[in-house]
């Protein structure tokens, strides 16, 4: 278990949880608007990157001076993209009417997220079981300039860790000593078919970190005290790669689509559009 | 032009260049990092490694995480080298190097060993025959196949002021010396070794060698003069010079060492059939099979590639 090392007050769990409401929202409307999109893994991650984002993560914009100490962070469950882009609202990153264009011919916001298009995001991904091996990269890049202060933020899916090529990069992150590494695993236990453990069992995740040589904390991935609590530990490695393995809910914050599987890739019709609204309000 | 069909032929290895070439860029490129799979015995990139060892990472057989990795040191400012054979690097990691390293227009550049037939004994599973089609299908990637070591030299040195996704294609086996200064290398442009009226055979990587052969063959049997053009770079392709020689309106010959689908013969033919110019173009390559185990000699009779063969197949079209 993890010690309260650090702790939210309590209007700042407030202030989080009316932005999650919001940030939900958003997602919502975005992939009703879009009529096409994923919501069950947007809302499984609320919590884990809303927390880093107003918590732990040192985010930048470009011309900041010092940009090149900022800590980077990859969205290597790249189908998450509509909470990403709803985060970035709400860092100032993004103007709040562009989310309207979310999944359109030309946005800036893509089905997953595209450098090409969104030039404040560190890479494009989408494709899965790759975010944690370009962060090996950049971890490994940001060692050899000596920065020793920017963390590499990485959010996986549980599904995700059933590519091969994620455990090539879990066994070189701990040969290579990365402790500025922080894997995020939205551990959901759901995917497109079903869930994991019946399409493909991880089994005991985080003893299968650990072995690889990882520090890992596992947490509830809704709990903002434990995300909290847990990034700012994981920061302080001092050899060792971090795994947070989140226990989340897929859909989570709105009832009919929480746990349900279905709610992977599809659009709300508008009944269900405005009941999720209510819920959320 | 000459010296090209003169007796005093030198050979040498592309590897060992490409693995002293990249050494000797650690020293004013501290930009620069290199990585391997477990083969840089074989790539020669352990010349790099042993210089510069805090900028070198084997990743272990492990080729997918080999070019993400590559693309996260590109992030933070970076050159890439990436090495491993040609099979594995382009084929393990395609998707990778598509949906990574492409679309995001990262400077990181590949380049592998043993292509083609030439790997030899090893057979099948490591003679990459089918690299230049996978590669030139994706977008923002160059593609170059050096016909020797000064080439692979003069292309590693553009590589260094070109910050964008590379594919350089080297060989297992010594290759013949073929090209020096005075043929002017510029590396977006075909290189014309031979002249002549008869016809043209345009060829690419270490098998630019066996064209001049050939070419050599058929003015000694035929009195027949055959061009030979070499192209290394292979995506862009040099269309302008293309479509010129497909103005003479003689026969084109293509030469590679690699399949016939996807290949340098198909690039050419993609640029004849989009011009004003229809001729015929044949391609010599490997035809939509496998290779097998065999010394680099009897892989290419077997495969009806020695300059002989191709020479007496280049008759029937012109005598």
């Amino acid at each position: 278990m993890l010690k309260n090392e650090v702790c939210l007050t309590n209007d700042e769990k407030q202030k989080l949880i009316s932005m999650a409401n919001e940030i939900r929202i958003d997602i919502l409307k975005m992939v009703y608007n879009a009529k096409s999109g994923h919501i069950g893994g947007a809302f499984s991650s609320v919590e884990l990157l809303l927390t880093l984002f107003s918590k732990s993560l040192n985010h930048k914009k470009k011309n900041d001076v010092d940009f090149f100490y900022r800590d980077r962070f990859i969205l290597s469950k790249g189908h998450a993209s509509a909470l990403y882009y709803a985060i970035l609202v709400q860092f100032g990153y993004l103007k709040k009417e562009e989310l309207l264009t979310f999944r359109q011919l030309g946005s800036k916001l893509q089905g997953h997220p595209s450098k090409k298009f969104l030039d404040c995001i560190e890479i494009s991904t989408g494709s899965l079981g790759q975010g944690l091996s370009i962060a090996n990269g950049v971890a490994l890049g940001l060692k050899l300039d000596k920065n020793e202060s920017s963390k590499v933020f990485v959010l996986l899916g549980d599904g995700e860790l059933q590519e091969g090529s994620v455990w090539e990069s879990i066994m070189s992150a701990s040969h290579n000593k990365l402790n500025n590494i922080i894997a995020i695993v939205d551990k959901n236990n759901l995917q497109i078919d079903g869930k994991t453990d019946d399409v493909m069992s991880l089994s005991n995740l985080s003893q299968k970190f650990e072995s690889f040589n990882w520090n890992v904390y596992e947490i509830n991935g809704h709990n903002y005290d434990q995300i909290y609590q847990a990034y700012e530990k994981a920061k302080l490695s001092k050899e060792k790669p971090t795994c947070i393995i989140a226990n989340t809910q897929k859909g989570y914050g709105v009832s009919f689509m929480n746990g349900n599987k279905d709610w992977h890739g599809k659009a709300p019709n508008v009944d269900e559009y405005n009941k999720a609204v209510e819920e959320l309000r | 032009m000459e010296n090209i069909l003169n007796d005093n032929e030198n050979k040498q290895s592309m590897r060992n260049i490409y693995g002293e070439i990249l050494a000797s860029f650690g020293e004013k490129r501290k930009d620069i990092v290199v990585l391997d799979a477990d083969l840089s015995s074989s790539t020669k990139t352990n010349i790099f490694a042993k210089k510069y060892p805090n900028r070198f990472f084997n990743v272990g057989i492990a080729e997918q995480n080999l070019i993400t990795q590559a693309c996260g040191l590109s992030l933070t400012g970076k050159k890439a080298y990436v090495s491993s054979f040609a099979m594995f690097a382009t084929g393990r990691a395609w998707e990778q190097i598509r949906n990574t390293m492409c679309y995001n227009d990262l400077d990181v550049k590949i380049v592998a060993t043993h292509c083609g037939l030439t790997v030899g004994e090893d057979g099948a599973s490591h003679q990459a025959l089918e690299d230049i089609a996978i590669m030139k299908a994706i977008p923002n990637i160059m593609i170059y196949s050096p016909c020797d070591a000064y080439e692979t030299k003069k292309i590693l040195e553009f590589s260094l002021s070109y910050n964008k996704p590379m594919y350089i294609r080297l060989s297992r086996c010594d290759v013949y010396d073929i090209l020096n200064e005075k043929n002017n290398f510029n590396p977006y442009k075909a290189c014309k070794l031979l002249n002549g009226n008869d016809a043209t055979i345009i060829s690419t990587g270490e098998f630019t060698y066996n064209a001049i052969k050939t070419a050599k063959i058929l003015k000694e049997e035929e009195n027949l003069n055959i061009e030979v053009i070499h192209i290394g770079m292979i995506k862009p392709i040099d269309k302008e010079n293309i479509i010129e020689i497909a103005k003479k309106q003689k026969p084109i010959f293509t030469l590679e060492n690699h399949s016939v689908i996807g290949g340098l013969g198909s690039s050419v033919c993609d640029v004849i059939c989009d011009s004003n110019y229809p001729c015929r173009v044949i391609k010599f390559g490997v035809n939509d099979i496998y290779g097998q185990s065999g010394t680099v000699d009897e892989l290419l009779k077997y495969y009806h590639l020695t300059p002989k063969q191709i020479a007496n197949e280049i008759k029937k079209y012109l005598v």
